[in-house]
């Protein structure tokens, strides 16, 4: 065990902890890296449908980051943004149709965002700066932690969206079951509407930022 | 006539392609700290947009839609080549945006140079694929049609650009909580924005 250790790092060494947890909160995709917000913010309406993109988008950054990091040494630089994009559209074409075939009405719900996915800066975003220079194993890392970075900020997103704005959660009407609408308590819509997503987010980044001081920028 | 007016009206500001749909966020965010380079972006955004779009669709209409393959005859007359969309719409993209470059460094090098660095960048917004993607989502009948509600979403995303430089231009002498500096305040300032274009939302075309 110890001379295997030796030569071989271990497949959780705290490098490789480093990589799924550093994205959760101090590198965060969205709030400090600042990719893949267009998606992000239109598909959190509700829960369900940004439990799925997350889960769309766990499975494409994942398995593109593995795939760029085994041709890497391959990919002529010149050319490498096409062979990026076609890996990319590839496996987005194939979330698309599972989804299809198995949960038609949230891919209505979705529509254009799965296809979206391609153009996704965090999947790009993600492959340039990490997967084209690292081994296998820690780029699926990589991308694993990276897309539940994501995947975190849109369901807490969703969550205060659904619950203000719906009164469910997941579907399930909570504020109904609480009976708080006999006492004049109202849903309030505007949280349905696109716009607060963007202010929902900014508070997030608010929240995260006086917490924890290394990210505050200069204006 | 009409009709296309209305399609360039609505896509302008009822379903403007920032505040309503999100789309392009990342370069809007990043690009947006001046005026003037947000006002280039801003027009490589419209002139993309404006030849992508009616290119995508041809190619949907008589490539990829449900039988639409029938002009090559009656056997093609059940083709469904749909699935395929995302990866010509996207290479179609990247080819169209390489292709604009290579013609205007020809033909308008003052344009070139200041519209040069932003042109790779597009490839990769999500604005332009978005734009294709909708428009073969709400089935615009003719390329006239499909032309203008290009143009008219690069219009949108110029003015959305545009407006929140300008903003973010002034807010550089406010006092702004440390936390939200940067980043957050901009979110917050293109919700507020977004409520504002909602106002457009009654109108009807």
């Amino acid at each position: 065990m110890s001379t295997e250790s030796k030569q071989k790092e271990p497949l959780f060494s705290a490098k490789n902890k480093k990589l799924i947890f550093n994205p959760l909160s101090k590198d965060n995709p969205i709030t400090v890296q600042v990719l893949g917000i267009c998606s992000a913010l239109a598909v959190t309406a509700k829960l369900e449908p940004a439990v799925v993109m997350s889960i769309s988008v766990l499975a494409v950054l994942s398995i593109a980051n593995v795939v760029i990091s085994l041709l890497r040494n391959t990919i002529p630089p010149r050319i490498r943004i096409i062979v990026q994009l076609v890996v990319i559209a590839a496996l987005v074409i194939l979330v698309d149709q599972v989804l299809k075939a198995f949960a038609y009405d949230v891919s209505k719900q979705l529509s254009v965002f799965v296809g979206l996915i391609i153009t996704n800066c965090i999947i790009m975003g993600r492959l340039e700066a990490f997967a084209m220079g690292n081994k296998p194993w820690p780029s699926f890392l990589d991308g694993l932690g990276n897309s539940f970075g994501y995947a975190w900020i849109l369901i807490v997103v969703a969550f205060f969206r659904e619950l203000f704005g719906s009164g469910s959660i997941y579907g399930y009407p909570v504020m109904e079951w609480l009976g708080i609408y006999g006492v004049g308590y109202k849903n309030n819509g505007m949280m349905i509407l696109p716009p607060m997503a963007l202010i929902t987010v900014g508070i997030i980044i608010w929240v995260q930022r006086s917490r924890n001081s290394d990210l505050i920028e200069e204006n | 006539m009409q009709d296309l007016v209305n399609i360039f009206v609505k896509s302008i500001f009822i379903d403007n392609m920032v505040f309503a749909y999100f789309l392009g966020m990342c370069s809007y965010l990043a690009v947006s700290k001046t005026v003037k380079t947000s006002v280039g972006l801003g027009i490589a955004v419209i002139f993309v947009l404006g030849i992508t779009v009616p290119v995508d669709f041809l190619i949907n209409r008589y490539l990829l839609s449900a039988g639409a393959l029938s002009w090559l005859g009656p056997d093609f007359a059940n083709v469904d080549l749909s699935f395929l969309s995302f990866i010509m719409f996207i290479a179609v993209i990247a080819s169209m945006v390489q292709l604009v470059e290579m013609v205007i460094e020809k033909f308008s090098p003052t344009l070139y140079t200041s519209l040069g660095i932003f042109l790779p960048l597009i490839a990769v917004n999500c604005a332009i694929l978005g734009g294709s993607l909708f428009m073969q989502e709400r089935e615009y009948e003719t390329i006239a049609q499909a032309t203008s509600f290009g143009l008219g979403s690069g219009v949108g995303w110029f003015l959305a650009i545009v407006g929140i430089a300008a903003i973010r231009e002034k807010i550089r002498y406010s006092n702004v909580p440390a936390p939200l500096r940067g980043l957050g305040i901009t979110f917050i300032i293109t919700g507020l924005m977004g409520i504002a274009f909602m106002s457009f939302m009654g109108i009807k075309l």
